[in-house]
């Protein structure tokens, strides 16, 4: 008695096909799970046989093995549960196998035979589209987000529903998309005081996807700015949409309720975070913040506190927006292609840049300080800005133009963009030369303020760059304070 | 080498000579108080090339002592008749350091004029000896410095060397720095006094800096190689310093600074002494306030000092800017501000006002520094 079911194993953000099998035999009764099973996945026994029986179906008191083919890909976490039950209630002809072959299934199994939503099942639908299966069975909460895998979804909220609909007596209700309910706004730039030109260099990180970091003394606002750039960041176009939302599927962190993503996402990790942690990693790769701000923002807030080999590990991904992890277990791809923001002090006591406060750093403190950040990464941020202490009556002034307004600006300067790079006319390229020679600019340097003078261009709908342009991109390159 | 902190400790009481200053060791303080008697100024110049002097600079750096002249110690004669000066010329040869006796007539001679001079100074650097007899001027003042005192130094550094006089400094880190890097930017000439060794570069931060300045000007130390920098040599290189020059600027210094110690030195053999005036407020600025009050010249910009010096001055040519960022400088002129404060005092808007301010930083008539513009004239 063999039956066998196709359900699919995630490696990074690529599903595999993996076969389960089950075999049913006589002989002194067990149950064995082979097949490279990690802990969560062989743990599943229990989970099954108490689901069997919560569900009122019968456990063949006999000699059970489950194969996961192929044998040699490691298997993750519990979202087999459920194709193992029905593989095994198929080979105890409880239900048919034909049937079970056409549907691909993902979910785990409570105790109580119910079945609860997992991680990846995004991807884990899109593999089993592509393996020409025709429906999936998964947990009503990730009904909707299978679907959007290009498959058709069988909500099942407990096995003995999945069993009915499998014998042909129950047909579930479609997958009904979540209730819309509204992202929560992001923070709005109306918020912030004064700040005029990190304000505009907000806008210019936005329009040109530049990275962006705001340097100044503890106080002064550089996180409530940096936080604020989503706000006024264009919506996604649905395929970016469905990048993140595979990723973020396969991280475990979509919002069931709303697994449609519409905004660009915001990822702030904590400055004690791992290299693992940022770039992604473990033993089956899993992405990290890095991948999860994938066609957004990541903000890295106080940059030198981070750990120097995460930051190091930033440069690839900043470079060519992708993060290539090689484990035993296998080689993951992640995309990552983010917009930077970070922030930070002008010395380890906070008190450079400060009119209030006196440095009383070292010489020594201020080396370390500044060692570490290399050179290799602050060249990687297009625009920096320091940020000075603001004036009592800036503070004190009425609200600031809020978010909206920035935003049209910044959507007709991306279009702008899209259409046709503006060139630079020829006093643009004197000044961009004569700046080359006056102030210690590298190639790449010469490079970045090319492209930043490009964005203020399109901004101000010019249709080519124009000295003032360039003079202006030239106002946020890297100050001579922070290069060792 | 019983201490070498790594510290310029240059705290002493300026009132109390330098040999009972604290932190002397008692060899360098008998070698000053004890065994010395005035400068050899009677002997004929260029008498034995220079041997003697040779002699004494690595007796001194033997014993870690401070010496003017030859001590009558039977330690002193047995060293000297075993000391090899050919050999020792030789290795100076191809470390690639020259030295320069006290009795050459090359000898700067402001600095053989000072009542402690050198035996005589090492030399690290291609450029002539004549260097260092030509129209010199100090700037020093505090390591952990403001930027306004950093700015002002480096404006200072390339305005007096771009006007031709020898910018000399310490090599120490902030206000001497910005000194060297000054006059270095103005493709002038630039001497670096160092308080140890000729062959070390100390702080080891600046050590491209004084490549630099070698390469252009000079690096000098009456220090033979091998001499650690501890804090008793660093009040001994600021006579140094001061005895270059015929003036001497203190840029920013707090009420006990080794900077402080450069201009009493400056003020003992006669010397001008320039100060450059600080907020009343700022702990940065109370030396060379006090030094203000005690009669030092206020300076208050390059031509003050060049007009000491005889040397000609004309007006920088006028600027050409463009209207918003004429108004801006305009503004910038009355005071540091941050780049807000500027927009709304000039009305432009934050695009317009970073252009602005480029031009005026490419033109040489703002700096930024920690998010605040300052006029440079």
């Amino acid at each position: 008695m063999l039956a066998r079911s196709v359900t699919h194993a995630l490696i990074g953000l690529e599903p595999r096909r993996v076969e389960v099998e089950a075999h049913i035999d006589g002989g002194l009764p067990g149950f064995t799970i082979v097949g490279l099973a990690d802990r969560a996945c062989a743990e599943a026994k229990h989970r099954v046989r108490s689901g069997i029986g919560s569900a009122q179906l019968e456990w063949p008191l006999k000699r059970i093995t489950v194969n996961l083919a192929p044998a040699g890909l490691r298997k993750e976490g519990s979202g087999f549960d459920l194709s193992i039950a029905l593989v095994v209630l198929a080979a105890s002809q409880q239900l048919p196998a034909e049937r079970l072959a056409e549907h691909a299934a993902v979910g785990e199994l409570a105790l109580d035979g119910r079945i609860r939503p997992v991680r990846g099942t995004f991807a884990v639908a899109e593999g089993a589209r592509r393996s020409g299966l025709e429906r999936i069975l998964c947990a009503p909460e990730s009904a909707f987000e299978a679907e959007l895998g290009g498959i058709e979804a069988v909500p099942v909220r407990h096995l003995a529903e999945a069993v009915a609909y499998l014998r042909g007596e129950l047909r579930p209700p479609p997958a009904e998309p979540p209730n819309e309910m509204p992202e929560p706004d992001p923070p709005d730039l109306a918020d912030v005081r004064g700040q005029e030109r990190a304000r505009r260099a907000l806008e210019l990180a936005a329009t040109g996807g530049h990275n962006l970091l705001f340097a100044g003394p503890p106080g002064t606002g550089k996180t409530m700015l940096g936080r604020r750039l989503p706000s006024i960041l264009p919506p996604l176009e649905p395929r970016e949409a469905l990048e993140v939302m595979r990723i973020h599927s396969v991280a475990g962190v979509l919002a069931l309720e709303q697994p449609l993503i519409t905004r660009p996402p915001f990822r702030a990790p904590h400055h004690s975070a791992s290299t693992a942690a940022i770039v992604g990693g473990g033993s089956g790769p899993r992405p990290g913040e890095a991948s999860l701000a994938h066609r957004g923002v990541l903000l890295l807030d106080e940059l030198p506190e981070f750990q120097r080999p995460a930051l190091e590990a930033l440069r690839q991904p900043l470079e060519d927006g992708t993060i290539s992890i090689a484990r035993a277990a296998g080689q993951a791809l992640f995309p990552a292609r983010f917009q930077l923001v970070a922030t930070m002090n002008l010395c380890p006591c906070a008190g450079r840049g400060d009119p209030a406060a006196v440095c009383s750093c070292s010489p020594q403190r201020l080396a370390a300080f500044r060692d570490k950040l290399s050179r290799a990464l602050l060249d990687r941020f297009d625009l920096v800005v320091t940020v000075p202490r603001s004036r009592a009556e800036e503070l004190a002034a009425g609200p600031s133009e809020s978010s909206a307004p920035v935003r049209e600006r910044v959507a007709a300067g991306r279009l702008r963009l899209s259409c046709a790079l503006p060139a630079r006319t020829v006093e643009a390229d004197e000044l961009l030369s004569r700046a080359v020679e006056r102030l210690p600019l590298s190639g790449r340097g010469r490079a970045r303020v090319a492209r930043v003078a490009r964005t203020a261009a399109a901004l101000a709908g010019a249709d080519v760059v124009l000295p003032e342009h360039v003079a202006e991109a030239l106002a946020y390159r890297s100050p001579k304070e922070l290069a060792a | 080498m019983t201490q070498s902190r790594g510290q310029e400790g240059a705290r002493g009481n300026r009132e109390v000579p330098l040999s009972a200053r604290a932190g002397v060791p008692a060899t360098a303080r008998r070698g000053l108080a004890g065994e010395t008697g005035f400068p050899p100024r009677d002997r004929a110049e260029g008498e034995g090339g220079g041997v003697n002097e040779l002699v004494l600079a690595s007796f001194a750096a033997a014993s870690d002592a401070h010496l003017v002249c030859e001590p009558r110690s039977a330690r002193f004669a047995a060293f000297k008749a075993r000391f090899d000066a050919h050999a020792e010329l030789k290795r100076l040869e191809t470390l690639g350091f020259r030295f320069l006796a006290r009795t050459d007539p090359a000898f700067p001679p402001l600095l053989r004029a000072i009542h402690d001079p050198p035996p005589g100074l090492f030399l690290r650097g291609e450029a002539e000896v004549q260097l260092l007899a030509r129209p010199a001027v100090a700037i020093v003042g505090a390591r952990a410095c403001s930027p306004y005192g950093r700015q002002i130094s480096r404006l200072l550094g390339r305005e007096l060397a771009a006007a031709g006089l020898v910018v000399v400094s310490g090599l120490a880190r902030g206000i001497d720095a910005e000194a060297h890097r000054g006059a270095l930017e103005a493709a002038g000439t630039t001497v670096a006094v160092l308080g140890c060794g000729i062959d070390r570069d100390y702080p080891a931060a600046n050590r491209e800096l004084a490549r630099q300045v070698a390469a252009i000007g000079l690096v000098v130390s009456e220090y033979a190689p091998g001499v650690e920098p501890a804090p008793w040599r660093f009040p001994a290189r600021n006579r140094i310093v001061a005895g270059l020059c015929a003036a001497t600027i203190v840029v920013e210094a707090r009420e006990r600074s080794g900077a402080l110690i450069t201009a009493d030195f400056a003020l003992e053999e006669g010397r001008e002494v320039f100060s450059v005036p600080g907020e009343i407020t700022s702990a940065l600025s109370a030396g060379v306030n006090a030094l203000l009050r005690l009669g030092a010249t206020p300076l208050t910009c390059a031509q003050d000092v060049l007009e000491s010096y005889g040397i000609a001055v004309h007006d920088p040519p006028e600027l050409e800017v463009g209207v918003p960022a004429a108004g801006v400088l305009e503004r910038v002129r009355d005071g540091a501000a941050g780049a807000d404060e500027l927009a709304r005092a000039t009305g432009l808007c934050a695009g317009e006002l970073a252009a602005a301010l480029t031009e005026l930083e490419l033109a040489g008539a703002v700096t930024q520094e920690e998010g605040v513009y300052r006029a440079c004239r």
